[in-house]
């Protein structure tokens, strides 16, 4: 089959390693239906991205430098794609479902009239024909999804694929010309949640509060917890809306979906959209007062407890094991 | 203003849907259908605007005629009129954005609200999909939505990874809206009665004229692995010990 085509994504010059979850699905495709694997960076100032992306055992990568590219609109990135994409001839494109890829891939779909399957979890062959996974309804259904049409748009849900790993072999780098103005949108302000801690996405744990946190002021518990951790921080729909969290926090069915080592519940009582976040946490612990909160079905250490006098407690026994240890 | 929205009824987003048998489909019989959490939140916005800019608010669904019920929640919540592109309930995202675009241009809309994604399918597509196909501007995952004084441009707050940010779009454009936009009201009794009376038109999907063939179809559904789940401890040190020495993860 045609050529694959991976759209990496960067915040201003600097990479996002939901790109490499994105190879890992391409290359999947690349190894079920044939083709080659390229990557795709647009902006200014992207050397950088573009040779830490060749060290991933890629064909070539491709930059766009455009000013119309500086910062990211959908309008501008779709429409560069698109072209890309059409003159080279692809067969298939790849994004992150992040909120990048999420954002400008239904809008190549509508620009190239090709089919677009959202947020997929596996890439299989039945006979000749490919099925693509995907969750639908917060996760309670898995659905198999056949495509027609082309190029087909894929984007990839980040834990459902290893990161790929560096090979060894540098990609090509070269430059490609597109022509794409701003259309009718312009960047203006980004309002960046600051934080020394890891990535929700990229966290080994993750300590998460909901509801029965009660105020903003309590989150220093959670911080604290999440320190002695070196945890980065989640939170249930109901402390965003309550304001105590900003929202980039918000782990669930329309957040960001986490999988980590260890996942932390504190307060949540387990909403069916919460869940459709987190569930595929190696190892979840609950604490909740309410032991009917439908968050102990999933927990597989769950404690009923005021977590106002549990919390304290797991930190003074955390930091007692460190002592012990060092 | 003319603004129209795109609602799609789904099933009860608190229920856990069970999947058929033989994984042709989900159970859909003695769920209750709502509007999707995310369509309220459009229509909200919707009305807002109108009620500061005065205008119109007219809902669009493309989809099954039960779809009527949801629709009239719609316009007890205060929209004016509404259009019901009668379908079956498996165009995919391409059809639907189509079959909006082509109602967008009949009724001349100059803004479009919708939510960003359905809870049923988890696209998160048709929006975009729809911006792109006008030829329009998009913001999708609104937090904060501010029309400029000529009404030809607007200010869209966005939720993305990492934080926020803000982007202008020249109208007419495509805004989608995410969880923290605004607090739908609830239709009012007067509301649910006048509801009753409003212009409801419903349209044949063939006689629009946009092929719906699809391009992207559901062929099974099947139910993810169940976490075996329900462990429990008495205390902080028995979870501490547990963590240690059974799941080896401190």
């Amino acid at each position: 089959m045609a050529d694959i085509l991976v759209v990496v994504e960067h915040q201003e010059g600097v990479f996002k390693k939901t790109t490499l979850s994105t190879i890992s699905a391409a290359k999947q495709l690349s190894a079920l239906t044939g083709g080659a694997v390229d990557a795709l960076v647009m902006g200014i100032g992207i050397a950088s991205v573009a040779f830490t992306v060749a060290e991933y055992g890629i064909r070539l990568v491709l930059v766009a430098e455009s000013p119309s590219l500086g910062t990211y609109t959908a309008e501008a990135f779709a429409a560069a794609v698109a072209q890309v994409v059409k003159e080279k001839g692809y067969g298939a494109v790849f994004a992150p479902a992040s909120t990048f890829g999420k954002d400008f891939m239904p809008r190549l779909s509508g620009l190239l009239d090709a089919p677009l399957a959202s947020d997929i979890v596996g890439l299989e062959k039945d006979g000749d024909a490919l099925r693509v996974k995907r969750p639908m309804y917060a996760g309670n259904a898995i659905g198999t999804v056949a495509l027609s049409g082309s190029p087909l748009l894929f984007t990839v849900r980040q834990t459902a694929f290893d990161s790929a790993t560096t090979s060894g072999v540098k990609a090509t780098v070269v430059g490609t010309t597109v022509t794409v103005d701003a259309g009718r949108t312009a960047f203006l302000s980004r309002q960046e949640t600051k934080s020394e801690r890891p990535e929700l996405t990229e966290a080994r744990v993750i300590v998460s509060a909901g509801r029965g946190i009660k105020a903003q002021e309590n989150f220093k518990m959670v911080e604290e917890l999440a320190d002695l951790l070196n945890a980065a921080i989640g939170a249930s729909r109901a402390a965003v809306d309550a304001g105590w969290a900003p929202n980039d926090w918000q782990v669930g069915q329309t957040g960001k979906i986490v999988a980590p080592e260890l996942y932390v519940a504190l307060g949540i009582s387990g909403a069916i959209q919460h869940l459709a976040g987190m569930k595929d946490s190696k190892v979840i612990v609950a604490i909740n007062k309410d032991e009917e909160a439908p968050i102990f079905q999933v927990a597989d250490y769950g404690l009923v407890a005021d977590l106002f006098k549990a919390v304290p407690e797991l930190i003074a026994e955390l930091k007692k094991s460190f002592v012990a240890t060092v | 203003m003319k603004i129209l929205v795109a609602i799609k009824p789904v099933p009860n987003p608190d229920e856990k849907v069970k999947i058929k048998g033989d994984g042709s489909g989900i159970v859909l019989e003695n769920i209750k259908m709502v509007v999707n959490p995310f369509c309220e939140i459009a229509v909200e916005e919707a009305l807002r605007i109108r009620e500061k800019l005065t205008g119109e608010v007219v809902v669009v669904t493309v989809g099954p005629k039960v779809g009527e019920q949801q629709v009239r929640t719609a316009l007890a919540m205060g929209a004016d009129r509404a259009v019901l592109v009668e379908a079956g309930a498996d165009l995919d995202s391409l059809a639907v954005a189509k079959v909006l675009a082509k109602v967008v241009a009949d009724e001349q809309a100059e803004l479009v609200l919708m939510g960003k994604q359905s809870v049923d399918d988890d696209n998160n597509q048709v929006g975009q999909i729809l911006a792109a196909v006008l030829g329009w501007p998009q913001a999708t995952f609104a937090s904060k939505v501010e029309l400029a004084a000529d009404n030809k441009k607007a200010n869209v707050t966005r939720e993305v990874d990492g934080g926020l940010e803000t982007i202008e779009v020249g109208l007419p454009a495509v805004v989608t809206t995410d969880l923290r936009l605004n607090e739908p009201r609830y239709a009012s009794l007067p509301g649910i009665m006048k509801a009753k009376k409003k212009e409801l038109k419903v349209v044949p999907l063939a006689s629009l004229g946009v092929d719906t063939a699809p391009r992207v179809k559901v062929l099974s559904y099947f139910a993810p692995k169940l976490r075996a789940g329900g462990g429990r401890v008495a205390d902080v040190a028995e979870l501490m010990s547990k963590l240690k020495n059974e799941a080896k993860v401190l």
